[in-house]
């Protein structure tokens, strides 16, 4: 006998209690502080801030821990936090040259002023598995240094000292705001490093990669790779002057790309950009090479028709909390839809006799 | 059930965004068909799952309204069920799932079979509201097809479908031509919908929210369905009368009842469906 | 600051914000009708009626055109403490407030571009009274045909030429509104 399916309300709060008793697993297991997640899995609270666009490692820790560890969920938990948030004001453009650098490498030059830091990095480890980690958690505490003083110079104005690199235009225009006004085509490049910064990491790699392996190729070395913490200004319109109110960690990426001229420029290196908050290596070296594919029109360069040159496939496509909101939206109910295609299917069937043809066969 | 949380503003958006939707709102009704551009807000359920029909219920919701929700014609859906919620919660209104009943019905793919009227707005979640996308996927070209009503491409894949299928092979949101301007997606609602889009009582309001458009159908606006002088549109349905209130002119749900493959049909109207039954229709399968 | 700068806004924002867009919109989508709309005490001239719209769609983002004796100072003062929406000329803005005659001529309006309508300025437009007589309408948001005291016919004609461009006009009295949107056909009283 067929009765209407009720009891949904039921379901869904069942269905939340057997969630949070799966995000807690085992009660005999210690369970995870906030603040350890914060300190601990630093790398996937940056994720979270980046991709979220909010810098809050507390936030983002607790949003890690909401969502059992997977960090689109996370993601999403502090978007829609962050757009029930008040906007007091903007802060001053942030000064990059005077961050207090973590890590600091180029691959262009051996040694440059500032010298190279490698900082914390995974990129000499030997990926082996640290059987010691299970037991416990004691390291040894590293080795320090005085900091040096003063502005870490950037390694492209050394190359623009001989004119080598094309000039970053100045530009004190307001940036448009993809999270106050619908995205817009085309999308200029404040928009679209904008769009690119808070873009799925796994996105952005592969398209990165795509450019790297010849889907509009643009031979990108990393100029220069710097993370560590800059102070965030604001101006006080009372006061008349801005003030620091914190500072954030952000990672920099500056690519410099051969170029080889156009009717309009001569032949000189050009830029892609990467900015993207906490230690997000990976994230902000494959921003600045899809950004620098995007340039293609700017630049005067073919379209090859490459995936990472398309600014509307990009864009569109690169926030994981849409895309996965679509994605999943499938397993929603679509009775609906389905019975008005399967009564075109037996529509057009019928109409093609294949209901026969079938029934000949077997 | 109208425990309201006070954490939150009245039906959860802050004002300024309810303004901005507002305003989008107003176009959409000045401009019937057009999509108005809106900064969708990223809300506490997942795009796809009804973010703009939300956003612009949240917006035109007052606390004295019925509210409604509807998911494949049903009230008791688990989607339906937790936007209602959340509803009852952040803006405290009352909720029915009566149609009549109701002020404001938020709906997914389905229209009410019955009619609604002068003081009612349907409320649609839209997710892909360009009946042009799947022919263009670049957004710009889109914009420029409308802009200059170039809707060439979208008669031509009808006229394919024609001399393929020999019928129209489009059952869903089926597109539907606006006061002679604007070529509309009416939303996946079954063609069977269709005919009621037009000259309609109710305001008809359509939010997609990842997409960020706005689009909306003033009252007894004239909707037509694409079609051609020779292959008129048909406005279908299974064949059968509902299995339990014996309806025959309401949009049916296929259901598989045993392992056999047998099957009955129902009103996908769970509203309908049971008013009709209470009225004493009785359709072959009712108890 | 003036006392009266500071009061006659939304009480209750987000609830009096509520109704008082039920009511705009309802006039929008059934062109012809007139509503009640309540909430605000803006100071004179502006009508209660057209205080309540701004306060419901104005904000930081909307430069607003006061036109004539709307733009005064007490009025400027209000709408910049309740709104804050930027004061602007006729040419960006996208709501405009004053008279029928104050607010022409209407070729300095934006009226949207092909790609985007929507684009276009909402005329805020203060009548001495509104009533269900008048011009003939008729288009979407109509049964049959609608009749509405406007202020003339021809500009309003001209306008709906546009279609889909063009502006969008609201008609406040006292507490009550009405509106044209550009969708509408206008004809002489009794013609349809």
């Amino acid at each position: 006998m067929y009765v209407a399916v009720k009891g949904g309300e039921r379901a869904i709060e069942n269905a939340h209690a057997w969630l949070a008793e799966e995000r807690r697993g085992d009660t005999g297991v210690a369970e995870l502080s906030v603040a350890q997640i914060r300190e601990q899995l630093k790398l996937a609270v940056n994720r979270v801030m980046a991709e979220g666009s909010l810098y809050d490692p507390d936030l983002a820790a607790l949003a890690i821990k909401q969502a059992r560890g997977d960090l689109i969920e996370a993601i999403f938990l502090v978007r829609a936090y962050r757009t029930t948030l008040p906007r007091f004001g903007s802060s001053v453009p942030v000064h990059t040259g005077a961050m207090s650098c973590d890590r600091r490498i180029s691959a262009t030059f051996k040694d440059l002023p500032g010298g190279q830091v490698l900082g914390p990095t995974f990129d000499y480890t030997h990926r082996l598995l640290d059987f010691k980690l299970m037991a416990d958690g004691q390291v040894p505490q590293a080795p320090t240094r005085e900091a040096a003083p003063g502005d870490v110079p950037h390694v492209t104005e050394f190359l623009n000292q001989e004119g080598l690199i094309e000039l970053a235009p100045q530009d004190d225009t307001p940036p448009p705001d993809l999270t106050r006004e619908p995205l817009e085509m085309p999308a200029d490049r404040a928009l679209r490093l904008q769009a690119l910064t808070r873009a799925d990491e796994g996105f952005t790699l592969g398209l990165a990669y795509s450019t790297q392996r010849g889907y509009g190729r643009n031979h990108a070395f990393v100029g220069e790779l710097r993370i560590g913490s800059v102070p965030v200004e604001m101006e006080i319109p009372e006061l008349g002057f801005a003030i620091e109110i914190g500072e954030v960690t952000l990672t920099e990426c500056e690519t410099v790309n051969q170029f080889k001229g156009s009717k309009t420029e001569p032949p000189q290196f050009t830029r892609g950009y990467g900015l993207v908050f906490g230690q997000t290596e990976r994230k902000a070296i494959s921003m600045a090479l899809v950004d620098r594919a995007l340039r293609w029109e700017e630049l005067g360069e073919d379209n090859v028709g490459a995936p990472a040159q398309d600014a509307e496939f990009v864009l569109y496509h690169a926030d994981n909390i849409q895309a996965t909101g679509f994605l999943e939206h499938i397993k929603l109910p679509h009775y609906v839809d389905f019975q008005s295609e399967l009564e075109l299917v037996r529509k057009l069937r019928r109409a093609a006799g294949a209901d026969q043809l079938q029934e000949a066969a077997e | 059930m109208t425990m309201q949380n006070d954490a939150y503003n009245f039906a959860y958006l802050d004002e300024q965004t309810k303004r901005m939707i507002r305003r989008a709102i107003l176009k959409g009704l000045a401009i019937p068909g057009y999509q108005v551009p809106f900064a969708s807000r990223e809300m506490p359920m997942p795009y796809g799952w009804g973010t703009g029909g939300v956003q612009v219920s949240a917006a035109v919701l007052t606390p004295e309204d019925t509210f409604k929700v509807i998911d494949q014609g049903a009230d008791d859906t688990t989607n339906a069920v937790s936007i209602r919620t959340f509803f009852e919660r952040t803006a405290g209104v009352a909720t029915t799932t009566t149609t009549r009943n109701a002020t404001v019905i938020q709906t997914r793919h389905r229209i009410p079979e019955e009619p609604l009227t002068e003081g009612q707005i349907l409320v649609y979640q839209v997710p892909i509201p360009e009946p042009l996308r799947f022919l263009e996927p670049r957004e710009s070209e889109t914009r420029k097809m409308h802009s200059l009503e170039e809707y060439g491409l979208m008669h031509v894949k009808l006229y394919e479908d024609i001399a393929r299928h020999g019928h129209i092979a489009t059952s869903y949101a089926y597109p539907v031509k606006v006061e002679g301007r604007y070529v509309m997606d009416p939303s996946p609602i079954p063609k069977f919908d269709n005919p009621k889009l037009g000259n309609m009582a109710a305001i008809q309001l359509f939010g997609a929210g990842r997409e960020q458009r706005i689009y909306a159908l003033p009252p007894y606006t004239q909707v037509v369905s694409l079609d051609f002088e020779d292959h008129p549109f048909v406005a279908s349905k299974a064949d059968h009368p509902c299995g339990m209130c014996g309806a025959e002119d309401s949009y049916l749900d296929e259901v598989i009842i045993d392992d056999a493959g047998g099957r009955m049909f129902v009103c996908s109207d769970t509203d309908y469906c049971e008013g009709r039954q209470t009225a004493g229709h009785k359709g072959k399968d009712a108890a | 600051m003036q006392a009266d700068t500071l009061s006659g806004g939304f009480s209750d924002p987000a609830r009096q914000s509520a109704h008082a867009f039920r009511s705009v919109r309802e006039a929008l989508g059934r062109p012809g009708t007139i509503q009640d709309i309540s909430g605000a005490r803006p100071p004179a001239p502006l009508s209660s009626a057209a205080g309540a719209a701004l306060l419901t769609l104005c904000d930081t983002e909307t430069p607003v055109y006061l036109a004539g004796n709307h733009d005064c100072d007490a009025v400027r003062a209000w709408l910049a403490f309740h709104t804050g929406a930027p004061p602007t000329g006729p040419t960006d803005c996208m709501f405009a407030i004053g008279t029928w005659a104050a607010l022409g001529p209407l070729s300095a309006y934006p009226i949207g571009t092909s790609e985007y309508p929507d684009r276009a300025a909402t005329l805020i437009v203060e009548c001495p009274s509104l009533t269900t007589a008048g011009a003939t309408l008729t288009g979407p948001g109509i049964q049959t045909s609608a009749a509405l005291s406007l202020p003339e016919l021809t500009a309003f004609q001209s306008n709906h030429a546009l279609f889909p461009l063009g502006l969008d006009f609201i008609f406040t009295s006292g507490t009550r509104l009405a509106a044209l949107p550009r969708s509408t056909v206008v004809t002489q009283e009794g013609a349809f």
